[in-house]
């Protein structure tokens, strides 16, 4: 099949970007979307252009580093899937493809479609981990763990933090995100100790990075690639409130704060 | 209170209040719909409403108002710095522009339809409560305010009618998607396997704003005159 695409193209973060029309040849249904832009990109080699610039790393969808905006749609059309696991067969032949990066102050555009996300790991490193002394593995089953904690706790260590759900809200929040951290430390024992004090710290962070605010809109929990729920915002929100009401109480025992 | 100051600083703090103002809301309106039945039961039953509400419990009413004075407060003054934020959060936008895939409508028109509910907030404490537009200082026998006249005076007129109808559309689409996420926001909502899913908010939106538009489409009827 042909594909008509229109690549935002720029060539640095402080460059002047723009939309630009190629044509796709000759792809196949079974390619990834990434392998459609290889070949677009060797066509580009050959004639002595320069190929268009994107993130990837595993293409299993897994690690989270793909991730475009497709015709207006985070990681394309198909749902839990990343854009390396989205296949052309999603695609008609004729189809006019739009084909743009992830849009967020938090997320600056380096070069054409990839953008940094190094604001996700600051959120990340400012409270996303259980702090121990590190040894021998522990015993299976030594702590008991409820197997629906474990489950939901699993659910949401899902996430690959590709960020699609920033993109997709209309908002650029990255509520799901940092909820999705929050929810797998926060459902399991090991994570108890510290679990007020990452609920403050993380929201902290989120909106120190200057992303938006939550409206339970629902897209993020659309385009997400492992499909996290957004009723892990509703564990991050119930955290946060109730992590600042005790340090409400324990400013009030003190006489001050 | 600096644990306040950071609280109302963070994004979840400002949706929580909204959420807590808007809850506070929603009883209210539910509370004022039931109230505004009493019209078909006549001029006398209205009437004495609004004797009860302003005489008999004119004290408990005004703190009532206060709290609700506040409320609208809070939950404008939040919703309008979470919406500079929101809209600084991506100052470039995509060319070929977000396709919404499960938002809903109401969930998208919150802001603007918020807009709307305001002005008629204030229109309709001019109109029925303060009494500042001409015609509507007449008083009954009893020498109280004579709502039931109020209400047909106004909505024999179209364009009241019609104000009101639009405005009761923005307050439905308002009413199910803040009573659904309101609950979310402060964190009180139970993990579902259809985490979008929502009935009684639809019921909500549904009764309250069908109970308030059954009066101006009454009067305008002739069903009451
Ligand atoms: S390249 Fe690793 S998730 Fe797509």
């Amino acid at each position: 099949m042909n594909l008509t695409l229109h690549v935002w193209r720029q060539a640095g973060p402080t460059a002047e970007g723009k939309l630009v029309k190629y044509e796709a040849h000759d792809v196949e249904p079974e390619m990834s979307f990434l392998e459609m832009l290889d070949v677009v990109n060797e066509r580009l080699i050959e004639s002595g252009d320069e190929p268009i610039v994107f993130d990837h790393d595993c293409r299993e969808g897994i690690c989270g580093a793909c991730g475009v905006m497709i015709n207006g749609v985070a990681h394309g059309p198909e749902i839990g899937t990343a854009t390396c696991q989205l296949h052309m067969r999603s695609f008609r032949d004729g189809d006019v493809v739009y084909v743009e990066p992830w849009r967020s102050r938090g997320f600056p555009v380096v070069r054409d479609l990839m953008v940094d996300r190094s604001a996700l790991d600051r959120i990340i490193a400012s409270g996303g981990y259980v702090s121990v002394r590190t040894g021998g593995t522990p015993d299976g089953n030594d702590i008991p763990v409820p197997k629906v904690d474990a489950d939901m706790s699993m659910d949401a260590a899902a996430c690959i933090g590709c960020g699609a759900c920033v993109a997709a809200c209309p908002n650029g929040s990255a509520s799901l995100f940092t909820a999705a951290k929050i929810s797998h430390l926060g459902l399991l024992p090991q994570g108890q100790a510290e679990r007020d004090g990452r609920a403050l710290s993380m929201v902290a962070r989120m909106d120190e990075e200057q992303f938006g605010h939550c409206t339970f809109f629902g897209e993020c929990q659309e385009a997400c690639p492992k499909e996290i729920s957004i009723d892990t915002i509703v564990r991050m929100n119930r955290d946060f409130l109730r992590a600042s009401l005790k340090r409400g109480s324990h400013a009030g025992d003190a006489g001050a704060d | 209170m600096n644990w306040l100051r950071s609280f109302w600083n963070s994004t979840i703090g400002k949706k929580i209040v909204m959420a807590v103002t808007g809850l506070v809301g929603i009883g209210f309106v539910i509370g004022h719909m039931v109230g505004n039945l009493q019209a078909f039961e006549g001029a006398e039953k209205i009437n004495a409403y609004g004797r009860f509400l302003h005489h008999t419990i004119g004290t408990e009413l005004w703190i009532i108002r206060v709290i609700l004075i506040v409320a609208v407060i809070l939950h404008v003054v939040a919703a309008v710095q979470l919406t500079r934020l929101s809209n600084a959060a991506r100052p470039r936008d995509y060319v070929r522009g977000r396709v919404p895939q499960v938002s809903t409508l109401a969930s998208r028109t919150m802001r603007w339809g918020g807009l709307l509910l305001l002005v008629f907030i204030i229109v309709h404490v001019m109109h029925f409560t303060t009494r500042t537009f001409p015609g509507y200082d007449r008083l009954d026998a009893t020498g109280s305010v004579d709502i039931y006249h109020n209400l047909v005076t106004a909505f024999s007129n179209p364009w009241w009618v019609l104000f009101y109808l639009v405005s009761m559309a923005a307050l439905a689409l308002h009413l199910y998607h803040g009573a659904w996420s309101s609950m979310r926001t402060i964190g009180a909502s139970k993990p579902s396997a259809h985490p979008l899913k929502r009935v009684l908010p639809l019921l909500i939106a549904i009764v309250v704003a069908g109970g308030f538009v059954v009066i101006p489409l009454a009067v305008l009827s002739g069903v009451l005159r």
